[in-house]
């Protein structure tokens, strides 16, 4: 409570804000604040989602909060929706400190949020979705005529029309989040929050979102932006604040910071890993991907016409901040995703990914998979861990026994998987569920790599893993190059990509926006993750 | 008997035997409308008849019958309530188990009670439902063809019976045009929507269960204390699972619900009426056939061949905050 009174003061002496001292000289106008939070901290389970933030935003302004995914932006916002209670920590809406207990609380503090799922329901009437927990009187009528009055109002002060009685599943998704907009503003909403507003909208349809929020700011509105789209921060806010890994490491003012700043602190510098490794000796094209299109199950291309190849005894690592379609890539390739149209050559016979493919015939062609979650996809977490070290690979005639699982034989094998891989404890019967992370992502690279493959596909090899496990898994997965194994590595973590990789493709907005060695700076790949570079790169 | 007459005793026969359907429906309607799929309802109306057929034959009086019908049933909805919203229990299950608790405790509770085979004593005066003659009834019996129309199938009905009818109505009235209604619906089908709008997802889903406790409470009355005498065990014969089908078949809609359960109130009553008469042609159609009917058209409408059902989004899902 000791800061309680300083205010922006603090900027002064605090490194992470810069370029605040000059802020007046500037003719910056000093604004009350909308809302601060200070110390909130918020644990799920293990997961420690956010670590004392402390964060200012000031009314009037449009105030980004950029971050990877899983960097904890939601779990913030939500919290300062009264969605989840922080472990510790306060609020102050308006200079007064609340406790937020429920989103009926921010609502009546004049807080309104537009969810990155909308929360509407989807067979009501855009009338009813927006009178939905505030319907005036227990009968609807005069609710009704009052809503009908105010999103007319509504409409002639923001230019935000929207037809009251169309029916929501019929909207396109542009007009279903101005209704989610004019939901917040039809309860007073005076602080508004945008989860990843972008995220379902065209170009066009985004544009015309940043219109509207510009507009709402003009009118006194305070607008909290979540998204990890840098373009998007740079476009419409006034300041920023970046979120790493359930942290705020740094806040801007956003005509003082620029997209390679950003772009550094997002991603942040980590302790470089340094793998040995000997020249590589690529070899024949074992795996060639060609105008690859995925969308995802909204309709939005998440993949937008992707070619490249991968040469046995060669890694080719494709960096890119998460969300960017490098899931979705890996997921169309490996047939777990049906993608619209292109080709993937596998070891020069066609895989069947605009169709029905089918993974285990895939496994069998030589193609092994390190899923990029393990436990969604990767394990079954209730299983015993030598269940776990054949899945997909259980039709092998050596665990078989007729049409039962020769258990001996699946133990056996696990048993010196376990050995090979250093996989602790070196117990098969445990449940998977009980091994750490590192030792679980060891089963799965055992089974995957252990199998003789033409071309192994990682994703995030090392994520959640600790640091001895970092190493033996890179080794690993240089060795599996030099036996003359194409792999492809998907990784959010710059180092890890530079550190293995022997060329470098970046993916940005789902396009492959080029390609590097790994002599390439930090800086130079950064600017390329951002897509920053794109336009100069195509100009030329 | 001429045709006019038969016409009138099926259709008589039909609005008796739609009764507690179109009741257990619309309490269907309330619960599964709000998310939660309650396939309890056959126990509840079970439960519902025995207590009170009990409870009237103890205190001789209807009105406490009907009093205990409905406690017994909101008890046991409360009780699916706490399994499937507050535990976020597994929906089927539960109503299973209350189906399965409704069957057994009534007999077991019968026959320890009165002695009688596991039924409730003879209900008779002011024990038990008695119809209601309407004005001018037997004025009118006069006047020909609507004479005895209104006299048969309008007046001389259980008071039940009316509330049954009048109950579609104001359901409608009560989804569509409240703000009870709107909440209902929206957290059926999208609790994230509701919950994001300040309102409680629980408290709109225990309510909601509150009402079918209520309208289930409302059928077993009727069954034991209107169109029979008494409870007898196993009164309900499945009407709680043809209620269910009348709802799916109904996709969910006040109206339709009570259309359905004239349908296959009709359907029943021609089964009674048929029974050791041969059709031409066909020849005589088995009773159990025609008592299969109403599950036999809900499969096929379930198949997609009448249009398409669709249940209320999150029905069945225990809402949990995502994170």
């Amino acid at each position: 409570m000791k800061n309680a009174d300083l205010g922006w003061l603090r900027g002064k002496h605090m490194p992470s804000v810069v370029g605040q001292t000059n802020r007046e000289a500037n003719g910056w106008h000093m604004g009350d604040l909308a809302i601060e939070l200070r110390g909130i901290d918020k644990s799920f389970g293990a997961v420690h989602a956010n670590k004392n933030i402390n964060l200012q935003v000031r009314k009037g302004t449009i105030h980004g909060i950029i971050g990877e995914n899983g960097a904890g932006k939601s779990t913030l916002m939500s919290i300062l929706y009264g969605f989840y209670q922080a472990d510790k920590g306060d609020i102050q809406v308006n200079g007064a400190p609340t406790i937020i207990r429920d989103p009926n609380t921010a609502i009546s503090l004049g807080i309104g949020m537009v969810h990155q799922h909308f929360m509407l329901v989807d067979n009501f009437t855009v009338l009813e979705n927006v009178m939905l927990g505030a319907e005036e009187n227990a009968v609807l009528n005069r609710g009704i005529t009052k809503a009908r009055a105010e999103l007319k109002r509504l409409e002639d002060e923001y230019a935000l029309e929207v037809d009251p009685d169309a029916v929501i599943e019929e909207l396109p998704v542009g007009l279903q989040q101005r209704v989610e907009i004019l939901k917040a503003l039809f309860r007073g909403a005076e602080i508004l929050i945008l989860d990843e507003p972008t995220g379902v909208l065209t170009p066009a349809e985004a544009d015309h979102l940043f219109r509207i929020l510009e507009q709402l700011r003009d009118q006194g509105k305070t607008i909290l932006l979540i998204t990890h789209k840098l373009r998007e921060i740079m476009a419409i806010t006034d300041e920023v604040s970046v979120m790493r890994r359930g942290e705020i490491v740094a806040t801007r003012e956003t005509g003082k910071t620029s997209v390679e700043e950003l772009a550094e602190l997002m991603v942040g510098r980590r302790v470089l890993l340094r793998v040995e490794k000997g020249e590589a000796n690529p070899q024949d094209v074992k795996l060639a991907v060609k105008d690859l299109t995925v969308r995802d199950s909204r309709g939005v291309v998440m993949v937008d016409n992707v070619s490249l190849d991968v040469r046995a005894g060669e890694i080719v690592g494709i960096a890119g901040v998460a969300g960017n379609g490098q899931s979705e890539l890996l997921e169309a390739i490996t047939g777990i995703r049906q993608a619209e149209n292109g080709t993937v050559m596998l070891d020069g016979e066609p895989i069947r990914v605009t169709g029905e493919a089918d993974p285990a015939e895939l496994r069998k062609r030589g193609l092994a998979h390190v899923p990029e979650d393990r436990h969604h996809m990767g394990l079954v977490l209730s299983f015993e861990e030598n269940e776990n070290a054949i899945l997909g690979y259980h039709y092998d005639e050596q665990f078989l026994n007729g049409p039962m699982l020769n258990l001996n034989n699946i133990r056996q094998e696990a048993a010196k998987k376990a050995e090979e891989y250093d996989i602790r404890p070196p117990d098969v019967r445990l449940k998977t569920a009980n091994f750490s992370g590192g030792n679980q992502q060891k089963i799965v690279l055992a089974r995957e790599m252990g199998r003789d493959p033409t071309v192994l596909v990682i994703g995030q090899p090392t994520r959640g893993v600790d640091v001895g496990a970092i190493e033996f898994i890179h080794r690993r997965i240089i060795e599996m190059r030099d036996a003359g194994k194409a792999v492809l590595l998907v990784s959010v973590e710059l180092d890890e990509i530079r550190a293995l990789s022997d060329r470098i493709l970046v993916m940005f907005a789902g396009r492959v926006v080029g390609e590097r060695t790994p002599d390439a700076t930090e800086g130079e790949l950064g600017l390329l993750m951002a897509g920053v570079e794109e336009a100069q790169e195509a100009a030329q | 008997m001429d045709y006019f007459q038969i016409a009138l005793v099926t259709l008589e026969a039909t609005i008796r035997l739609s009764v507690p359907l179109i009741l257990a429906a619309l309490a269907g309607l309330y619960s599964e409308r709000s998310g939660i799929f309650d396939i309890g309802l056959e126990g509840k109306m079970l439960a519902a008849a025995f207590a009170g057929g009990a409870a009237a034959a103890v205190y001789d009086s209807a009105f406490i019958g009907l009093l205990a019908a409905i406690a017994v049933s909101v008890g046991l909805a409360l009780v699916h309530a706490f399994a499937s919203i507050t535990q976020r229990g597994n929906q089927i299950v539960s109503g299973v188990a209350i189906n399965f608790i409704a069957l057994g405790a009534t007999v077991i509770l019968g026959q320890a009670w009165f002695r009688q085979g596991g039924r409730t004593p003879q209900l008779d005066g002011d024990s038990r439902f008695q119809a209601v003659t309407l004005p001018f009834a037997e004025t009118l019996q006069s006047v020909p063809i609507l004479g005895p129309i209104y006299e048969n199938l309008i007046s001389g009905h259980f008071l039940l019976t009316y509330f049954a009818f009048a109950m579609v109505p104001i359901t409608w009235w009560v989804l569509y045009r409240t703000r009870f209604g709107l909440r209902l619906r929206a957290v059926g089908e999208n609790p994230g929507a509701v919950d994001t709008a300040g309102i409680s997802v629980p408290r709109m889903r225990y309510m909601a269960v509150i009402c079918c406790g209520i309208l289930c409470g409302f059928a077993g009355a009727y069954l034991s204390m209107a169109v029979a005498a008494g409870f007898v065990k196993g009164m309900t014969a499945g009407k709680g699972f043809i209620a269910l089908a009348a709802l799916i078949f109904a996709k969910w809609k006040p109206l339709n619900v009570m259309l359905a359960c004239l349908l296959f109130g009709f359907l029943d009553a021609t089964a009674i009426l048929m029974q050791g008469h041969a059709l031409p042609l066909i020849g005589e159609v088995p009773v159990q056939f025609m008592q299969a009917l109403p599950y036999i058209l809900t499969v096929i409408l379930l198949a997609g061949f009448i249009g398409k059902a669709i249940p209320p989004k999150a029905g069945g899902q225990p809402y949990v905050k995502e994170r």
